[in-house]
């Protein structure tokens, strides 16, 4: 009778134990854009783990972690903002920030989230827990006038910087005292369309559309004001039609050069990180789009727009050159490299598939199935500057 | 009398040329059509909005779009608009393909 009972007590133990404990680090999202879906997914077993449904118009959607690298927040192009556990693999919380919405950030010690919106244009700014409202900065750059906001990036201090496309500025909002934004502004240049941080967090770098060129702020001397680099490598040249805005998140630095779409040239710049200089040019199959750097810098991945997205070209930064030219499928969106980088995974909306490359081989190791992907974001983010 | 008469049919030509403008665009095949509706949701959709709700480009909902000339707009889709991101689609489709687009657009975009 005894032992009959301490069976059962440890059965039911058992039962209460609950899930097997397990770390993020490895994990990530997929998003599908024409369903309102994200697929999580684990890098380490390249599968699918779980899909969530219900994250509105994910047609353009950009996603940051938390600092512990649990949580996914989503911003969705209908201003949707949706905060996923990645372990419980369900949505905690929502809200509709916005009527249009590009992406955002989230601040340096993890408490603060920042939304870009294009309509109203300016940043919302959100507690990480639990998406109360903080404040909110319209991006008024002329009286009543408010820019579509592009480009945000986090920085040290719990600063935001970002470019006003109609305002033609760079700006920087503080958030220290959360309630209480301080905002300092900056003219830039003509039609900023994205924006970057350099690694450490130092440079804001606006690429422009309206003009030849790149507009530079050095965050730790900001009151030097922005300059243009980089403003004459179209100079005197018929530009060729851009079919989709390049995005500038994911560049890299290698070996002290920065990697950077043209605009309306089918190449790649390269730019010494040290005078902001010019160094090379490497043409490439098409207007680049995404510009990206294996972790350890020795390969850069480009894809592209319309009608050449069915391209990936990869430079190798050593020869300076493209090394290996893949077709891997159609409408190549989005490319994420594992942690350290020896897979990377291939959105190829078209084929409704994420497809998986070793990075030494350039073989395809795996793939997954999802509905015209777009974008991928590892959990790997979660402790980038900029990211 | 005669001057007011020619006046009239002068009128009634011009208009009668806008309205043929738009009303005898040529449908393209079927499967033609599935293309274009994809090339806009997807590709025109890259800073128009999927959903056409507008992004980097403006909204292109009949109602965004009731109040513009017809032939404005189908020049805006094949030659684009120089000095804007707006770049020209010609090279993707014919001109009267980009006036089927236009006559879409404004009734109502199929999925």
């Amino acid at each position: 009778m005894r032992l009959f009972f301490s069976l059962l007590l440890s059965l039911l133990l058992a039962a209460c134990a609950g899930p097997q404990l397990r770390g993020t680090g490895d994990l990530g999202l997929i998003i599908e854009r024409a369903s309102g879906r994200v697929t999580l997914v684990d890098t380490s077993t390249r599968q699918p783990y779980a899909r969530i449904d219900g994250l509105g118009d994910l047609s353009h959607a950009s996603v940051v972690y938390s600092r512990d690298g649990r949580y996914a927040f989503v911003f969705g192009r209908d201003g949707g903002l949706t905060k996923i556990d990645m372990l419980e693999a369900k949505i905690v919380k929502r809200v509709m920030q916005s009527g249009n919405a590009i992406g955002g950030s989230i601040s340096q010690n993890g408490r603060i989230v920042v939304a870009q919106n294009y309509t109203p244009g300016g940043i919302k700014a959100f507690d990480a827990a639990t998406l109360e409202l903080l404040a909110e900065v319209p991006a008024e750059y002329a009286p009543g006038r408010f820019s579509k906001v592009v480009g945000l990036a986090d920085s040290p201090g719990n600063k935001f910087a970002y470019a006003l496309f109609e305002g033609g500025e760079i700006r920087v909002t503080d958030f220290s005292d959360p309630k209480r934004p301080k905002t300092d502004r900056y003219p830039a240049g003509n039609q900023p369309y994205d924006g970057l941080v350099t690694p450490d967090g130092r440079y804001f770098l606006a690429g422009l559309f309206g003009e030849d060129g790149v507009a530079l702020l050095d965050l730790w001397q900001p009151e030097k004001g922005a300059r243009k680099i980089l403003e004459n490598y179209g100079k005197g040249q018929e530009k060729l039609p851009v079919f989709k805005m390049p995005h500038l998140r994911g560049w890299s630095v290698a070996q002290g050069k920065a990697y950077l779409p043209a605009i309306g040239r089918h190449e790649v710049l390269v730019v010494d990180v040290a005078t902001w200089k010019e160094v090379g040019r490497i043409p490439v199959r098409g207007q680049p789009v995404f510009v990206m750097a294996r972790p350890d810098g020795r390969q850069v991945w480009v894809n592209f727009a319309v009608p050449d997205y069915g391209k990936v070209d990869v430079i190798d930064t050593l020869s300076g050159k493209v090394a290996k030219q893949l077709e891997p499928g159609r409408g190549i969106l989005h490319m994420e490299f594992t942690p350290r980088g020896e897979n990377v995974w291939l959105s190829a909306r078209d084929d409704n598939k994420v497809l998986i490359y070793d990075t030494a081989t350039f073989t395809r190791v795996g793939e997954i199935a999802a509905d015209s992907p777009s974008g991928i974001f590892f959990t790997a983010r979660a402790n980038r500057i900029g990211f | 009398m005669l001057s007011s008469r020619l006046v009239f049919a002068l009128f009634w030509a011009s208009t009668a040329t806008a309205g043929n403008a738009q009303s005898t665009i040529a449908a393209p095949d079927t499967v033609r059509q599935k293309e274009l509706v994809r090339l806009v949701r997807q590709d025109c959709g890259s800073c128009h909005g999927m959903t056409l709700q507008g992004g980097l480009g403006p909204a292109l909902l009949p109602a965004n779009l009731q109040e513009k000339p017809f032939e404005g707009l189908v020049a805006t889709i094949y030659y684009g608009r120089p000095g804007t991101p707006m770049p020209p689609w010609k090279q993707f489709m014919s001109e009267a393909e980009a006036a089927w687009i236009v006559q879409q657009l404004m009734s109502g975009f199929p999925q």
